[in-house]
Parts: C-alpha cells; structure tokens; sequence
C-alpha cells in the first residue's frame, strides 16, 4: 500500500528513542535516578516546560515517519502502483492541505488577495494591475469584505472546540480516579483546582489546555486561509515552520547521540587511568578545542556537498541527500562539542577515583574497565544528564546560525536556519515580509525556551548540593 | 538549677524545631543551661542530640531549616532572642564570639589572617585600619603563633590545622567576648595539637574572666578542661553537674553507659559495654522518656511518662525516674562503671609466624613544578617502614595525621606502588605481583576505610556491594550461594538480612561500616587493614565496633592492621603497636611495653597528651612544640629533633640507629644508644 523510507536521521532519532525507553526502564529501578525525575515532576514549572517539549517532540517523531506516496495518476501503468519519487511523512498526512495549497508567491497572513500587483488580463485586450485573489486563501468567499467576519467565527468555533475538548481531557482526568476510588466528582474536582493534589497536574491541564486550543484554532483557521502567510514561492509559513520542528529536534539530539560515547567513554577513562591515557585524551580535545568550530563545520559541509554533487547517482531523491547533509552536520556539531563535557567528566572522575568506595573495588580485585562501569559511571550521570539538556537548545540556535551563514542544512531541508536565511532579502523588500522571520522566531523561542526552562529544572533536582541537608548537623 | 543572679548565660527551656522532608525534627527540647563567668561548661553528646543547634541558636545563627520555637536565652539579663536583628549583630562577636570545629572552612582563603582578624577589631572597636593590624597582631601574638608579625601578612593555606584553630580563637577574642562558644574545637586536629589548643583556651579563660561554653563528643577533652558538663541526649540534658562530681560518679543509666563504652586497658580481652539500639527519630513525640527504649533499667513508667528534672544538691541534676523524690537513691545508685576484671585478657599466644613482613617500604611521591612539570624534590611519605605481622594477631599503626599511616596501609595492599622496599605476605612478593595475578592475590588483603559515607557507592544496593567481591574474584558462580553467602555475611556482621535490597544512605555511620566489614569478609581475608574505622563513630557505636572486630578475630582468626590515632583502642584492641612520625616506626613492641613504658620521647608526649576521662587524674602534659614538618623536607638527624623536650646535640646530626630495649620491644631514639 505504501511505500516507507528510512532515512539515516529517522533511524538514529529512533534509536534515540529506545535508547530513552531502556533508561527510563533502568532508571524506574534505581531509586537514585527515579527520584530526581520525580522531583522535576512535581515542579509545576517543569510539567510545564515539559508539556510543550512533549508537544514538540511529537510534532518531530510523527515527522520522522518517512514514505512514498503513492501517485493517484498512474492507473494507466498496470498492476504495478507507482510511487512518487517525492519523500512524505506521516505528519505531512496529517497537514496534507498546508503542503499542497500553495500560491504563486507572498501573501500576508490571513491574506484573501496576494502580496504584490499583478497584470490581470481582463479580456477584450484590456488589462488592469491589480491584487489578485490567492488560489487558495480565502478562496471559499464570495465577498473578500466578509473575511473579517468570517475569521472572527471560526476563531469562536475554534476556540469552543478547544475548550469542549479540553473540558473532556479534564473530566476523564478527575472521573477515573474518582471512580477508581470511589470518591465524589465535585469533591475530587474542587482538589485539583485548589491544587490539593499530590502531582501539578493543574498545570499540566492548563498548558495541555492551551496547546489543545491552538490546535482546533489551526484546524478551523488554516483549513481556508494561510494562518501565517506564504513565502516567495508560496508555500505556507505555518507549514514551514511545523516542518522545522523536526530539523531542530534532530540537530539537538543526533549531535548529543554522536557525543556522548566520545565524552564518556574519553572523559572517564582519561580521569581514571590517568597517565599516557590521560596524556593522549588532554592532547586530544585542547587541540581540537582551539580549532574554530564554525570553521571545521564550514570545511565538513563543504567537503560534503561537493561529494554529493559528484555522486548524483547515490542517492534516489533530494531529500536523501539533504538527509545525509543534515546527518553530516549533526555528527560534525556532536565532534565538535563533546571536549566541554568530557573536560567535566574527567575532572569528575580523577576525583572519585581517590574515593574510598573505588579504592575499596580495587582492594577486592575488580577490573579496571568494571571499576568505570559501575563505580565511576553511575556517580558522573548527573552530570552527563544536565549536559544534555543545557546543550540542547544551544545545539537547536546553533543550527539557526549556521544556516544562516549557509553552512548549515541543505537549503532543500525546512529549518528554521533556512527561514531566517530568505528573511534576509525579505527584510530588505518594500513593503516588508515579515511573517516568515516572525514564525521561525516564535516557533524556535518557545522550543528553546521550553528546553531552557525543563533544563533548569533538571539541574535543580539533580544537582546534590541543592539537595537540602542530607548529614545531621 | 535555680537560676543564679550573676549568672552570664541563662539558657531556660529552649525548643528548637528543624523542619525536614519528612516532617518537624524537635532537635532540641527544653534545653536549660547557665553559664557562670569565667567558667568552661561543656555539652557532652553524641552526634545528632543537639548540642551544636543549642549553641547556633544561642547566636541566632539557627541553618534556614530551623526555628526556635519556645524558650529564653539571656545574657546578662538580656533576651537574646527578643533582640531586633540590628541589636543582635551587636553582640555576635563582641559579647558572645564563637568558634567551629573545621578551621579550615571557617576562614577565607583569599584574605591575609591578619586581614580577617582586623575586620572584626575595626568593627567592634572602631579603630583605623593600621591600629586594628597592629591589634591583630598582638591578637596573633596571644594565642600563641610565633612570629606573629609574619603570619599576619600569609594566607590561611600557608598554615597549619593547629594553627589555623588558632588564628581562629584569635579572630574571636578580637571583639573581647564575655561568652566563647567553641564547636567542637579541637574535633579535626591531632592530640598533640589539641593539647596544645585545650590549654590556650584554658589560658584565655583565666587570663580573661571570659566564660567557654565547650561543645564536644569526647569524655576526655571535658575532664581536662570543664568545670561543669551537661550530658544532653536527643535534645534533652539527661544530666548536669560539677565535672569532678559527674566522673566520679555518673548518675544517669545513659551516662553510666557511655563510660562503660569507653575502650581502656583495664577492658583488654572482654567485651566493651554497649548501648543497644540508636538514637530515637526526634521527628515523633514521645510519651516517655528518650532513653528508655534502649535502657536496661527502664519499666514501665519510663516508657509512659518523661521525667522530669530531679536536683540532687552540689549542683548536680539528672533527668531519671530511678531518682525521683520518694524513691529509695541508695538502692538505685549502682556501684561505678562495670569492669571487667583483667585477668580475663588474656592474650593469644600464637605462634608468630609472620603473615605479613615489611621491609625498608618507602613511598616517595615527586614534587614537580615549573613549565616542564620536572621533579623538584621528593614527599617521603613514608620513609623506610619495617613491619612484621602475624596470623591472628592485631598491629597497631599510630601516629598524628599527615606522618604517612594510612599511606603505609595502602601501600601493603598495592593500592599505592612503593617506591622501593618489600611487602611479603604468606612468603610472596607483592610488590612484584601484577595484572590478574595481583587481583587474584587481593582476596586474602582487604580493607575498612574510615569514613563510612565515602567508603561505599551511593548507587548500589548493599546487597551489589557484599558481593562485589566474590564476582570480582569468581568464588561461588552461582547466583543463589551468592545471595545466601551475603545473608549470612550481613548476619555475621550483625546486620539485617533484609539489608540486601537497601541503599547505603539508608543506614547510619556504624551500620554502613559494619556493610564495609562484611564486604571486605565476603572474599575470606586473612589480612584486614583497618584504616580508623571508628574515629568518625560517635563512643557508643564505636564499641560496637570493636567489639565486632574482636569477635570476629577470635573466630576466623583474622590478622588487623590497624591504623589509628586513638591510644585507647590501641590498649583495648592491638597486641602490638608501632608509632610513626614523618615516614618512619620510631616505636615498636607489644602493647603492654610500649604503652606502658614508652622509650622514646615522641611516644611519651603522645601518650600524655591523650585526654583522660578522669578529672582527678592529675597527669602531667608533656607539651610539644610546633607541629609535624613537612615530610618533603625533613629535619637533618632525628626528624624528632626540633620538638623534642630532651634533644642533644647528636640527635641534629644523624638518625639514631634501632636498638632493642626489651622483648620485642625497638626504638630508635639517641637517648637508648646501641650497647
């Protein structure tokens, strides 16, 4: 029926996440990981933050579910169904009119009528400039005068969906439990709201609420008009946008999937081993530390996009080789980034291997490489954890500015980078576009922000010296 | 304790609250002390009664977490705890000036000493800023820093722990208090040291007509230098009095007990006494009183109602049923502390075939400096040590921080590669051993650390923990023996079996070392290097300890190491001793020889400086000056030389030579020259 397409980001960002499932797993046994989780989940900023991050992530994984789709025109060919050589996701199905309802060229948000004037020929040899109507946009009135109305109606409608749906969401989370323990709806009901309850699920009602409400608002708007306006070759902004999510997402995991193995396994084993070890892993990352980043990723990406104009053959479409264009600047951003964390990470050690705990495993004839696994590792996880999520969104902006500077993505891939990138001449137009650097800039503030928020959190609660007095005095 | 009208600190039942996750901790609950001017009056406790939230509340200086709930401090009539925060500033430093146990923490390291103490001349007496360095050096000069003029011009790392107590006391006498409250004071420092520091104080406070409210742990350092005690135990005092009076005769079961604990000589070969059980949790009210669940004189009122405080004249009181009013005293009045008769130690006589011999061990470790990290020098931490050990039998390793014991430990077990010298254990060369051979050899060495927090990983179950061993070392394959092998270890230790599926955390100081021992048993050792497995045990605890440790010698004839700077376990626990300094054994021979008459002169101010929990013990102090030189350059000669009482002209020339002064019994000293 269809055909899927696995491409390598797809890949690692499953791979990522069952590496997630398996520690979270590992974690719900070990008392020592649960609980700091716990406590970012009993700090409302963090429910949150995290309920946005979630909103995010599944934007990008229903996104990372390549296919083929299959062509409606081909019917002539025979038994064989014939696939379009075009890549699609599963949340392309979903947005399926935003990506096909494009328009010849800019149009402001909520736009009926295009950007810029237009030769319209109106029969008979006359001819007249003039505003055209969008193809799409607004297309289902008859009177552009109406528009306002008519937007103003399906925001209430969308708004009364978002609420009734939310209102649902928050019934059948106080029904069951009431039911479960066989205690009165209004009591139960009153408790959350006065936040009795034992978890901040008010807030994440609240901000689950708000998230549900853009969606039925997207769903009634952008079904008739471009909700934030189309670019210069007239695709949707909101699309856009949405799609970038995706770009971000896997810049700011696959590069810390790449650097981990190097920062742990270099980190820890310099602080432990000490000596040439220690010797040859210092050497390693001050010199590769003292290389302009921007200029290793500049002189990778390029290396890289000569190989693949040379090699038009390896690839089946151009979303392949902007896949592995991307993938390249993940592996090259996590090469360059992993010294910071394995400089802590060795300090970290060299510390505990003076421990009297790792003394005692050498004492009773463990193996070096044991010592590290279950002494050494267990105790730096923290730190390795708060890295992650602190370089997250740095990972995400980085991107940005490489696009923007043209090193970055394929200029094929959506991204926010590239969205800035086109901004630069839209910016310069009279009259301006605006709408297109305003999407990428709220879209990737609230990511970044969301990240920055749970990431304080986490630190917070793993961080062992905010952890209260733990010794008697 | 009827109040005294020239009394300077009235302290009248003080509550002191700590709110923590899982509720309201009463840290301390009706506490009343009275403090008279120019007298020492101790806190005696253990850890976790309330001793320091007393004093920090007496200051105000209470942790975010606590509160003062109930309760009156006065000084001088005033109440301190009505005070507006600017009034009370006031009297922090200048009437009532205070002192912790780490100096270490206690001073700024990016300020000179004579900067901080300045600071608070200038405060509290306003003077310029030249007059107030002049001031902190005479300050220097009075608790007894030579060369005070220099020292005021260093940073607090160029000095040593002593003397850092010291620039401490002195930065609290610059506000002349009336009231010193020191924490603990001499807790992280050396015997000889805190000799030394116990007499300033001592000094100070008859100099000075200052009062000193002493907060301690040790029995010993209040005999030496308090006038009047108070015993608190969870929150409460259980009893107070004249210090000569409450040694002589202790009145309350848990003071009674707590000398019981006490390792001495005259203990040798029986069981030390201990107090069953821990500390209650204060987070719960409790009906009766605290003690009575762990008393073995307790009935049926105890655990029904607190009792209340009984005046028992000379100023002594005691929080007790057994002396309420009515109540026959004579009957209740048990003779002193039990002891036990020493005809029972009886020492093993077995046939000393070493287990364990050391020759000439020497760890040197390089000091390197400059742009090309080259060798400048060497720290001889350990200098040419000779050790001899049998199965069986228990060495003590003695001697002050830093003169390299621990390092002679580690050393033994190959933790530490020495520089040169040999370690032969059962016939084998160790020092040569490598790789799996070395691992493999490791089973029959273990050790026991002395910080019981450090000393496991925090990640794994204690279960995972005892049987690291035996994974390690591949004795019993099979999951199941090992699970039952590490029941039983637990059992053996006197642990819990149910402690497997536990966390370190979750247990307190004397539990998680008795997990250490059992971990270092699970590989069947017949060396154990003890590296001061009690001295971060509060008395009670700490005997159980000991006696575990004996008990478990008796039956698997186990060979000890130990390590200590505690002289009163040596006597109880060691059969033969060693005392170091700087890198070499100046001493060595059976306890009772060495212990009893020490030959060289180091041993000698050691054994005297040791606090003794006897008021009417009347020892002379032999006081050593200075403190231990750095082992990178050790004094030419006799390394003893510059603080030795009785040094020549010879013992600044060259090391004196090992002579035998009695059966087994060495010492390396000018003064027993070789015949």
């Amino acid at each position: 029926m269809i055909s899927p397409v696995v491409l390598w980001t797809d890949a690692l960002v499953f791979t990522l996440v069952g590496v997630a499932v398996v520690f979270g797993l590992y974690a719900r046994r070990r008392e020592h990981l649960r609980e700091p989780w716990r406590r970012v989940a009993r700090s409302p900023k963090g429910v949150s933050a995290g309920t946005v991050l979630a909103a995010f992530v599944a934007i990008g994984l229903l996104d990372s579910l390549h296919f083929h789709p299959r062509l409606e025109g081909a019917e002539a060919g025979g038994s064989a169904e014939h696939y379009s050589t075009e890549v699609a996701s599963v949340f392309d199905l979903l947005v399926w009119p935003l990506r096909e309802r494009v328009e010849k060229t800019y149009s402001a948000p909520f736009a009926t009528h295009a950007y810029a004037k237009e030769t319209i020929d109106l029969g008979g040899g006359r001819q007249a400039r003039e505003y055209p109507r969008l193809v799409h946009g607004g297309a289902h009135l008859s009177d552009a005068g109406t528009r306002g109305a008519d937007i103003a109606l399906r925001s209430l409608a969308g708004l009364g969906a978002g609420i009734a749906l939310w209102l649902a969401l928050v019934g059948l989370f106080v029904a069951v439990p009431a039911a479960r323990r066989g205690e009165r709806f209004g009591r139960l009901w009153r408790a959350l709201w006065a936040g009795h309850w034992q978890w901040p699920w008010r807030t994440f009602l609240v901000t689950a609420g708000v998230l549900l409400t853009l969606v039925t608002l997207g769903v009634t708007l952008a079904g008739t008009y471009h909700v934030l306006g189309t670019d210069k070759v007239g695709q949707d902004v909101l699309y856009q946008a949405l799609k970038s999510v995706r770009t971000g997402l896997v810049i700011g995991t696959v590069s810390t999937l790449v650097m981990l193995p190097f920062a742990i396994a270099l980190g820890i084993s310099a602080g432990y081993f000490r000596g040439l070890v220690d010797d040859v892993v210092q050497y390693l990352y001050t010199t590769l530390s003292s290389i302009p980043g921007v200029l290793l990723i500049a002189a990778a990406v390029l290396m890289l996009q000569v190989y693949v104009a040379n090699h038009p053959d390896d690839f089946e479409s151009l979303a392949e080789s902007a896949d592995l264009r991307l993938l390249f600047l993940s592996i090259i951003l996590g090469v360059t980034s992993w010294t910071g964390l394995a400089r802590l990470l060795r300090a970290e050690t060299l510390k505990l291997s003076q421990v009297e705990f790792v003394l005692a495993a050498q004492a009773l004839g463990v193996a070096g490489g044991r010592i590290l696994v279950r002494h050494i590792l267990p105790n730096v996880m923290h730190i390795v954890l708060i890295t992650v999520v602190l370089d997250f969104s740095g990972l995400v902006l980085a991107e940005a500015v490489l696009s923007y500077v043209s090193i970055g993505v394929d200029p094929t891939t959506i991204s926010w980078g590239n969205m800035i990138n086109s901004a630069r001449l839209e910016l310069a137009r009279e009259p301006v576009v605006w709408w297109s650097l305003a999407a990428a800039f709220f879209f990737m503030f609230s990511l970044v922000l969301s990240a920055n928020l749970f990431a304080d959190v986490v630190r917070d609660a793993f961080d062992p010296r905010l952890r209260g007095s733990e010794r008697p005095a | 304790m009827t109040a005294s009208p020239r009394a300077l600190l009235e302290v009248r039942d003080l509550r002191v609250s700590l709110s923590v996750p899982g509720g309201t901790v009463r840290a301390v609950d009706g506490v009343d002390l009275t403090v008279m001017p120019g007298e020492t009056h101790a806190i005696l406790g253990e850890s976790g009664c309330g001793k320091s939230m007393t004093a920090l509340s007496i200051l105000r200086l209470l942790p975010a977490a606590g509160r003062v709930v109930d309760g009156s401090v006065r000084l001088d009539g005033t109440d301190l705890l009505r005070l507006p925060e600017d009034a009370m500033r006031a009297v922090r430093g200048r009437r009532v000036a205070m002192i912790f146990q780490e100096p270490q923490s206690s001073l700024n390291p990016v300020l000179t000493v004579g900067d901080q103490i300045a600071e608070g001349v200038r405060r509290h007496q306003g003077l310029s800023r030249r007059a107030a360095l002049r001031r902190a050096v005479e300050l220097l000069e009075a608790v007894g820093i030579p060369d005070p003029s220099r020292r005021a011009s260093e940073y607090p790392h160029q000095l040593s722990g002593g003397m850092k107590q010291r620039v401490m006391i002195a930065t609290a006498l610059a506000g002349e208090p009336d009231l010193l409250i020191a924490d603990e004071p001499t807790t992280a420092l050396d015997v000889t040291i805190q000799a030394q520091v116990l007499e300033l104080l001592d000094q100070l406070r008859r100099e000075r007509g200052m009062a000193v409210l002493l907060i301690t742990h040790d029995l010993g350092v209040v005999a030496e230098s308090a006038q009047r005690v108070a015993v608190m135990y969870a929150g409460q005092v259980v009893e107070e009095g004249v210090t000569a009076d409450l040694f002589a005769r202790p009145l309350h079961p848990y003071t009674r007990k707590l000398f019981a604990a006490l390792p001495a000589v005259g203990k040798r070969g029986g069981a030390l006494e201990v107090i069953p059980g821990t500390v209650p949790s204060l987070t719960a009210h409790v009906p009766g009183c605290r003690f009575a669940p762990r008393c073995d004189q307790a009935w049926a009122l105890c655990r029904a109602a607190a009792p209340g405080w009984h005046p028992l004249g000379r100023g002594q009181g005691v929080r007790c049923h057994l002396y309420a009013e009515g109540r026959d005293r004579a009957r209740s009045l048990p003779p002193g502390p039990a002891v036990v008769p020493a005809s029972m130690a009886v020492p093993r006589d077995v046939t000393p075939t070493p287990l364990l011999r050391v020759r000439g061990l020497q760890v040197h470790f390089p000091i390197r400096r400059g742009l090309l990290q080259r060798v400048v020098g060497q720290v001889r931490a350990v200098d040419g040590v000779d050790l001899d050990l049998a199965a069986g039998r228990t060495l003590a390793l003695v001697g002050e921080s830093g003169c390299g014991k621990t390092t002679v430990g580690h050393a033994v077990l190959q933790l530490l590669r020495p520089t040169a010298g040999s370690v032969r254990f059962d016939g084998e060369e160790l020092t040569r051993l490598s790789g799996p051979r070395l691992r493999q050899r490791r089973r029959e060495l273990q050790i026991v650390f002395q910080d019981p927090y450090a000393s496991m990983n925090p990640r794994m179950l204690v279960g995972d923990i005892v049987e690291e061993g035996m994974l390690a070392q591949g004795t019993l394959p099979d999951r199941t023996a090992r699970r039952s092998r590490v029941a039983d270890l637990l059992a053996q230790v006197g642990l819990d079996p149910g402690a497997t599926d536990r966390y370190p955390h979750e247990f307190s100081g004397g539990q998680r070392q008795r997990v250490a021992i059992a971990r270092a048993l699970a590989v069947e050792p017949r060396l154990v290097v003890c590296d001061e497995p009690t001295s971060a045990l509060d008395v009670s605890v700490q005997a159980q300890i000991l006696n575990l440790l004996r008990n478990l010698q008796d039956h698997l004839g186990l060979a000890y190491l130990f390590i200590t700077h505690n002289l009163a376990v040596v006597e109880y626990l060691a059969h033969e001793v060693a005392v170091m300094y700087l890198g070499r054994i100046v001493e060595r021979g059976p306890v009772g020889a060495v212990l009893r008459g020490p030959a060289h002169p180091y041993t000698r101010a050691l054994l005297s400086a040791v606090p003794v929990p006897d008021p009417a013990g009347g020892r002379a102090v032999i006081h050593l000056e200075g403190e231990l030189p750095s082992p990178s350059q050790p004094p030419r000669g006799c390394h003893f030389h510059p603080r030795c009482p009785e040094a020549r002209d010879l013992c600044r020339e060259s090391y004196p030579e090992t002579v035998g002064v009695g059966t087994g019994h060495r010492v390396a000293c000018h003064l027993h020259p070789p015949s």
